[in-house]
């Protein structure tokens, strides 16, 4: 069952939506800082897609589109990236928003006062640890989905 | 017996529960909402973030959101350790 995956109607709409789950996914991510959401929930989000097409196609359908040991060293990656974002304010104090108004290029810009639909290129950190937690989030589930997947249909065979 | 002793149980546990519904505060109205106001007047000048939920994760409690990493990178670890593939030899 799990090789095989669900009937024509659902893996036909699995094909039509999860990359649309996916794009939201990373939306949620980007938006974070601006929008409710954050690195957290889009990343949940992404794992999502991700496992309703294990769900829809089994496990044949995800041979050669995402690779377990790519998922664990992404999902390194971003733990790192966001401990070393936390470093980047040592100087004055662990997790120190150093870029946060900064003026700079790089999510630097300020924010008025108020209610107002927010600046995109603000925040400072907080945007790029969105990113690290959201990666992190995502291609942790997933590699939970596919060893889950992997290891009850090892027990069916045997 | 055993009845008695659920029910006297039941009637305990409810009566804590109401005292703790009559004692509520109305809704919007916290005893105490000093640190609350700071973040809403503060967060879009210091951090920046129209997001005051997402400034308090990952700027003033940014030390919490590691340690919430930290829980699902080991959950993550612990799950690919028990369905890891053994190799030959180890069977």
């Amino acid at each position: 069952m799990s090789n095989h995956g669900m009937s024509v109607i659902v893996r036909t709409v699995t094909r039509f939506v999860y990359g649309l789950i996916i794009l939201f996914g990373f939306y949620v991510i980007m938006h974070g800082h601006l929008t409710p959401g954050g690195g957290f929930q889009g990343g949940a989000v992404v794992a999502s897609a991700f496992a309703l097409l294990l769900v829809a196609f089994g496990s044949a359908g995800l041979k050669g589109r995402l690779n377990l040991h790519w998922l664990q060293s992404i999902e390194e990656v971003g733990a790192l990236a966001f401990l070393a974002l936390a470093f980047l304010g040592i100087g004055t104090a662990f997790f120190y928003n150093l870029l946060a108004n900064s003026g700079g290029f790089l999510f630097g810009a300020s924010v008025p006062a108020g209610a107002n639909a927010g600046v995109l290129n603000a925040g400072g950190t907080v945007p790029l640890m969105n990113w690290a937690v959201g990666l992190k989030v995502m291609t942790g589930i997933a590699a939970v989905a596919i060893t889950m997947l992997i290891g009850s249909k090892k027990e069916e065979t045997e | 017996m055993r009845k008695a002793i659920l029910f006297v149980t039941f009637l305990f546990v409810s009566a804590f529960l109401l005292l703790g519904v009559a004692e509520m505060r109305p809704f919007g109205q916290p005893a105490v909402a000093d640190m609350d106001d700071y973040f809403i007047t503060n967060a879009q000048g210091e951090v920046a973030v129209n997001n005051v939920v997402t400034a308090v994760v990952f700027d003033y409690r940014g030390f919490d959101t590691l340690g919430e990493a930290t829980v699902l990178f080991a959950a993550v670890v612990g799950i690919l350790a028990l369905f890891r593939k053994p190799k030959e030899d180890e069977r």
